[in-house]
């Protein structure tokens, strides 16, 4: 408090945390450092560096050409339009199944909990064939999805059924049920008391899975591959679309629709990550 | 705390538009009131009747039913068997939402999301008042919890007992019937908890809602309530005045939970009712000083009697150099005049309760 500046005093701003880092107790030290910057280069970074030139290989008007392809921008248009649809439908059931396994108690409670994970830990091609032997043409209950989008809503559905509901659960739990009683003391009914109390609180962690299960799913080629039949502009997914240009030796326009992806990925999880602190440091503000 | 004292105009406006103050009635009765949470009893035919107007505190070690039987009363809670009137309608199977009831917890339930306005608005919000309304009773409201100019920001940017008065505005706001605190200053410091113990008193007496209050300090009951409920395993031990608690206590288990207790001849008494003498004198047991303890202006002297139990007594200043006591001193011991000691397992039937035996 002998500090005497213009500011008020505040809790040290993370740049100042970040210089005293080095020698803080806790901290990793130079070493630790050094090894993380090293594995994100090599694993992630050096990848992405690597696709993103091929894709430029040609210069930026060939990567828009290769984007603006018919038959690119369709696989794109179906890819993104189903992966919305599929993360809108995670948002409200992933919501509800955590809802369900962290409030209510049922029989078998563990091991539905448990289950939720293994659509995860299927090989996706697996899932393909499970999904096409259920829903294929010899559907045992006569629904017929195969070479269909709602074949590749389902096949999605099934391996991103994870993301919401494992987010989501955890902040479920440290919910203080006083709250909703104090709301509940106000006059509040339950409804309101979910859409105004427990909502927002959930939202960075629904936000977080949604963004996740979308990422997941532009980028998805196991689970979709034989249930969506792959028909242009019907059902091929840019995934599949990529392997279509390297099978034909056109490396660059599957790498330029690599890095569209990319950039998709990145600036939809960046956005709710913007999002999602936000309505995060509102609570932890000046803590 | 001067910075929280109600200003008498704000108290005015609090006053009119809760309509709280309704004296002569009963604001809440409990008859007969029973909870099982499955092999545990947590209430057991509990009978109460809290006056309206009046600060009344549920007192009891942990484990006691205190809470349980407020949050019954508050319909959080759904009893097992029994009845909850609140200004003389039933409301025991009727949901919290509609008991009219402000309600305040330990750790304050702040909304974490919203600003104290929305906080404190909350009330007034969801049942749809008009904006303006909503904001000039809110300002008025954190004035009188003394936390005006606080409006815009968030509870994590606000100390443990201004938390604790913006849960109090927030409870306020919807004009309750009743008000009910469970262990409001209990996760506050010392400091903080009286300020804010004597400013809850004012606010109290001053609003003239009906308030219930469970603590297990009886030291804040003492010094707060009208009344106070002493409960013990799920029963009422006993319900009276904080002086008839203190003074007259049902049985041992409200002696001891009130106050400290020595054991003369097999009797309980309060060790600053202890009469001490250098000369034999009639009824005093004898006993060897072990330690003379300075405590300010008061004077704890610890005692062994001839078998060997141990027991202090408090005594004044004066009342010490007098006697000049030194360790090793044999002196007598004897309970005052004025006092009746209680001997254990007493089961006087507890004042002030009515008998309702199924």
């Amino acid at each position: 408090m002998a500090v005497s500046t213009a500011k008020p005093p505040r809790v040290p701003s993370s740049s100042a945390k970040r210089r005293a880092g080095r020698s803080a107790p806790g901290g990793v030290g130079p070493g630790g450092l050094g090894i993380a910057t090293l594995w994100l280069s090599v694993i992630v970074l050096l990848p992405l560096a690597a696709v993103t030139a091929k894709a430029f290989e040609n210069g930026p008007g060939e990567f828009v050409d290769a984007i603006n392809a018919p038959a690119a921008r369709a696989a794109l248009l179906v890819t993104l339009g189903v992966s919305l649809v599929v993360t809108v439908i995670n948002v409200v059931l992933g919501t509800l199944i955590a809802w369900v396994l962290v409030r209510d108690e049922f029989r078998g409670k563990r091991i539905v909990n448990a289950l939720i994970d293994l659509p995860f830990a299927l090989p996706t091609i697996v899932a393909s064939i499970v999904l096409l032997s259920l829903y294929g043409p010899q559907s045992p209950f006569d629904i017929h999805l195969n070479a269909t989008r709602p074949g590749l809503v389902v096949a999605l559905l099934f391996v991103t059924l994870p993301f919401v509901v494992r987010s989501v659960q955890p902040v479920l739990i440290e919910i203080d049920r006083e709250v909703e009683e104090a709301a509940a003391s106000l006059g509040a009914s339950n409804r309101t008391i979910f859409l105004k109390i427990i909502l927002p609180t959930l939202a960075p962690a629904v936000l977080g899975g949604a963004g996740l299960a979308f990422t997941r799913a532009i980028g998805e080629y196991g689970s979709v591959v034989l249930i969506g039949g792959g028909i242009p502009r019907e059902t091929e997914v840019a995934s599949q679309y990529i392997q279509k240009q390297f099978e034909i030796d056109r490396f660059a326009n599957g790498a330029a629709i690599s890095v569209a992806l990319l950039i998709i990925a990145f600036v939809v999880l960046l956005g709710l990550r913007l999002v999602g602190s936000r309505a995060a440091r509102r609570e932890e503000a000046a803590r | 705390m001067t910075d929280i004292a109600p200003s008498a105009d704000a108290l005015h406006a609090l006053v009119e538009g809760s309509g709280a103050i309704n004296v002569g009635s009963h604001a809440i009765e409990v008859h007969g009131l029973e909870k099982h949470y499955g092999d545990y009893h947590a209430l057991r035919d509990i009978n109460l009747t809290i006056p309206s107007g009046s600060l009344t505190a549920l007192l009891g070690p942990s484990g006691s039913g205190k809470s349980t039987l407020l949050r019954a009363i508050a319909g959080l809670e759904v009893p097992d068997g029994g009845t909850v009137i609140i200004g003389g309608s039933d409301v025991t199977y009727v949901p919290p939402q509609e008991r009219e009831i402000g309600f305040v917890f330990q750790h304050y339930a702040a909304f974490k999301h919203m600003t104290v306005r929305d906080n404190v608005g909350f009330g007034p919000s969801i049942r749809k008042q008009p904006k303006a309304e909503i904001a000039k009773r809110v300002d008025e409201l954190l004035e009188i919890v003394g936390l005006g100019g606080y409006q815009e920001r968030y509870p994590s940017q606000l100390s443990g007992g201004q938390r604790q008065r913006m849960a109090l505005a927030r409870a306020l706001a919807v004009h309750p019937k009743v008000l009910l605190l469970d262990e409001p200053f209990g996760a506050l410091d010392a400091k903080v908890r009286d300020d804010l113990r004597q400013w809850l008193r004012q606010l109290q007496s001053e609003t003239g809602v009906t308030t219930v209050l469970v603590t297990h300090d009886q030291e804040e009951a003492l010094d707060v309530a009208d009344h106070i409920a002493v409960l013990n395993e799920g029963r009422i031990e006993q319900w009276g005045s904080p002086r008839e608690v203190y003074e007259t206590p049902a049985n041992t288990f409200v002696m001891s939970f009130l106050g400290p207790t020595a054991k003369l001849r097999g009797e309980l008494v309060r060790p600053h009712d202890l009469v001490l003498s250098k000369r034999q004198i009639d009824d005093a047991v004898p006993v060897t000083v072990e330690r003379v303890v300075h405590l300010g202006f008061e004077v704890r002297v610890e005692l062994r009697d001839g078998e060997s139990t141990d027991l202090s007594a408090q005594i004044t200043r004066g009342e010490a150099s007098r006697l000049e006591l030194a360790v090793g001193d044999q002196i007598y011991v004897r309970p005052g005049l004025h006092v009746d000691p209680v001997a254990p397992d007493s089961a006087q039937p507890a004042p002030g309760l009515e008998k309702t035996s199924a």
